[in-house]
């Protein structure tokens, strides 16, 4: 359930080059990024990385390990301050923003590494993401005054709106820690859409998923897209998910994208596969 | 029914060492941290009494009042000018930082108010009262209420509130949390915030059953609630409430079969058998490094 309370920004007119050929970005470009770079200490992680997504686009970011894909998205959540470039969500700039305004313009993610909060239930997990648009005060929680109990009834009911996506309402109560790894994932997942994001970056979602459950997280995020009208960005080394998946693809090596192109593009791209499997293999 | 006012007795100091120890484990089990100030921030609730009752001669409501809301305030103020500039640095500086604290309230308060010990008048002329014959220390009782009521809206506030939640994902993953949109900064002030007014209301209680103030009062009552912290699980808060329970009635044990010279030792062997046997104290769960 999209929310109307979404700002619509008035856009920042500014030309866009056309990073990525043969696609119709529709309306203007809901993230972008301009010869993003950065460096740490002499070492160059990410350079001249460009992207424009689409407003309710479906990309990914594939590359070898220490490619700098993670690196990307700590970029792009401003956990990371960049050596050079631009970011733009919805035409604004991200510069010199906090992690936690940047969260509240629209961009929320998952880790490589689960980072629930383990001690806390499935509830409040996403409660925690739904913080955003709480306006509740300390006193009517304390006292427990009526408008307490609305409050309460109203996040409950979102969030097992928002656990339902993954059928997950049954769960509501168990600690996150206590999960199964899959669902583990998936909560993830909620507890990003429910803070609101207009761009969602899902860093691995598949990994450690067998076959049947990355067919289905293949499923849930193009349904993701279709009810929230989101962009999603993913980094993923499960190709069958990435190239099922994804619209566009972007091939990151050394830390500059060397290819961009469509599933089909990509596959056959010489420098995708020598970057994956060396020189001697490719033509 | 010596018996009797002896287990009170033990509830009403183990009380105090629980409301200290709470303000311990609640700081770090955000940020990680041994706030060393804290047995002092009592020591400055224990003067700011004094000075509204003894030296401005004004109600003790409002010395409870004043004490409390002074506790929080200078235990905010102490966060933001002293340890949050360290927020990212490592954490044997901020814990230096932290003894560099105490120190500076300790001989401050010396400065100003001199080595001698500052009586604290009573609060209340309410002394003793008596039900079915038997006595019963109005103090005690008020400070058994006081605790068990202070740790109930705790409760409340850390499960049910907002602020509660985002203290608690805070506490478990930093950098996820802000990435979710929490604020750290306010909530790890309002987790200083909240244990200080403990502080507070403890170093009122204190000084209803002690009558003193003293700059260095706070260095062996902190110590303790500390000891007590440990022993229930740093970090756990309703470990801090067993720990101080297990703490002041350990205490009143050994007064009452007339060791009383041996009431400190008893609290920090306590503290060395838990360490020994369970490291992670009553309630602690095993600790996970982080990364």
């Amino acid at each position: 359930m999209p929310s109307d309370k979404r700002r619509r920004s008035v856009l920042v007119q500014m030309e866009t080059p056309n990073l990525i050929p043969e696609r119709d970005l529709g309306k203007k470009p809901i993230l972008e990024a301009h010869d993003l770079g950065i460096d740490f200490g002499g070492l160059t992680a990410v350079d001249d990385f460009n992207i424009a997504m689409g407003r309710t686009e479906i990309s990914g970011l594939i590359g070898p390990n220490g490619a700098g894909k993670t690196t990307i998205f700590n970029l792009l959540t401003n956990v990371y301050r960049p050596t050079r470039g631009t970011i733009l969500l919805d035409g604004y700039d991200t510069a010199g923003k906090s992690v936690i305004e940047v969260n509240k313009m629209g961009i929320a993610r998952t880790f490589q590494n689960i980072r629930l909060f383990d001690k806390m239930t499935v509830e409040e997990n996403v409660l925690v993401g739904l913080g955003n648009s709480m306006s509740t005060s300390l006193l009517t929680d304390v006292f427990r005054l009526p408008k307490h109990w609305r409050q309460e009834a109203e996040f409950h009911d979102r969030a097992l709106d928002l656990l339902g996506i993954f059928d997950m309402q049954g769960l509501a109560s168990t600690e996150a820690g206590n999960l199964p790894y899959g669902a583990q994932r998936r909560l993830e997942i909620i507890r990003a859409l429910a803070t609101n994001p207009k761009v969602l970056l899902l860093d691995e979602p598949a990994a450690g998923m067998n076959p049947n459950e990355t067919d289905e997280l293949m499923e849930n995020i193009q349904k993701i897209r279709d009810d929230f009208q989101i962009a999603i960005l993913l980094i993923e080394h499960d190709m069958s998910l990435v190239m099922g998946v994804c619209e566009v693809i972007g091939v990151l090596d050394y830390g500059r994208i060397i290819a961009k192109g469509t599933p089909e593009e990509i596959q056959n791209d010489p420098k995708v596969i020598e970057a994956y499997l060396g020189k001697q293999e490719a033509k | 029914m010596t018996f009797l006012t002896q287990v009170l007795n033990g509830l009403q100091l183990g009380s105090i060492y629980a409301l200290v120890a709470l303000g311990y484990t609640m700081v770090y089990g955000i940020i990680l941290l041994l706030n060393f100030a804290h047995g002092d921030i009592i020591m400055v609730g224990a003067y700011i009494s004094w000075i509204v009752m003894s030296k401005l001669g004004m109600s003790p409501v409002l010395a409870v009042i004043l004490s409390v809301l002074g506790c929080t305030a200078l235990g905010v103020l102490i966060d933001k000018v002293a340890y949050a500039p360290l927020r990212e640095a490592p954490r044997l500086s901020i814990l230096i930082t932290a003894i560099g604290v105490s120190y500076f309230l300790e001989n401050g308060s010396q400065l100003v108010f001199g080595a001698d010990a500052k009586v604290v008048p009573d609060y209340t002329s309410l002394s003793t009262f008596q039900v079915g014959g038997m006595t019963f220390s109005f103090t005690a009782i008020l400070t058994i209420a006081v605790t068990a009521i202070s740790t109930i809206v705790l409760n409340l506030l850390v499960q049910k509130t907002k602020l509660g939640k985002a203290m608690r994902a805070v506490s478990e993953d930093m950098g996820a949390a802000r990435l979710m949109g929490i604020n750290v900064n306010t909530t790890i002030s309002f987790t200083f915030a909240v244990g200080s007014a403990l502080a507070g209301i403890g170093a009122v209680l204190y000084s209803m059953a002690y009558h003193q103030a003293t700059p260095t009062m706070g260095i062996m009552l902190g110590t303790k609630a500390f000891v007590a912290a440990v022993l229930g699980g740093i970090g756990s808060i309703p470990g801090a409430v067993i720990g101080g329970l297990v703490v002041g009635f350990a205490e009143v044990a050994v007064s009452a079969i007339g060791l009383s010279v041996w009431q400190d030792a008893v609290v920090f062997l306590l503290l060395i058998i838990v360490l020994i046997v369970k490291p992670t104290g009553i309630l602690g769960r095993p600790m996970t490094e982080k990364v």
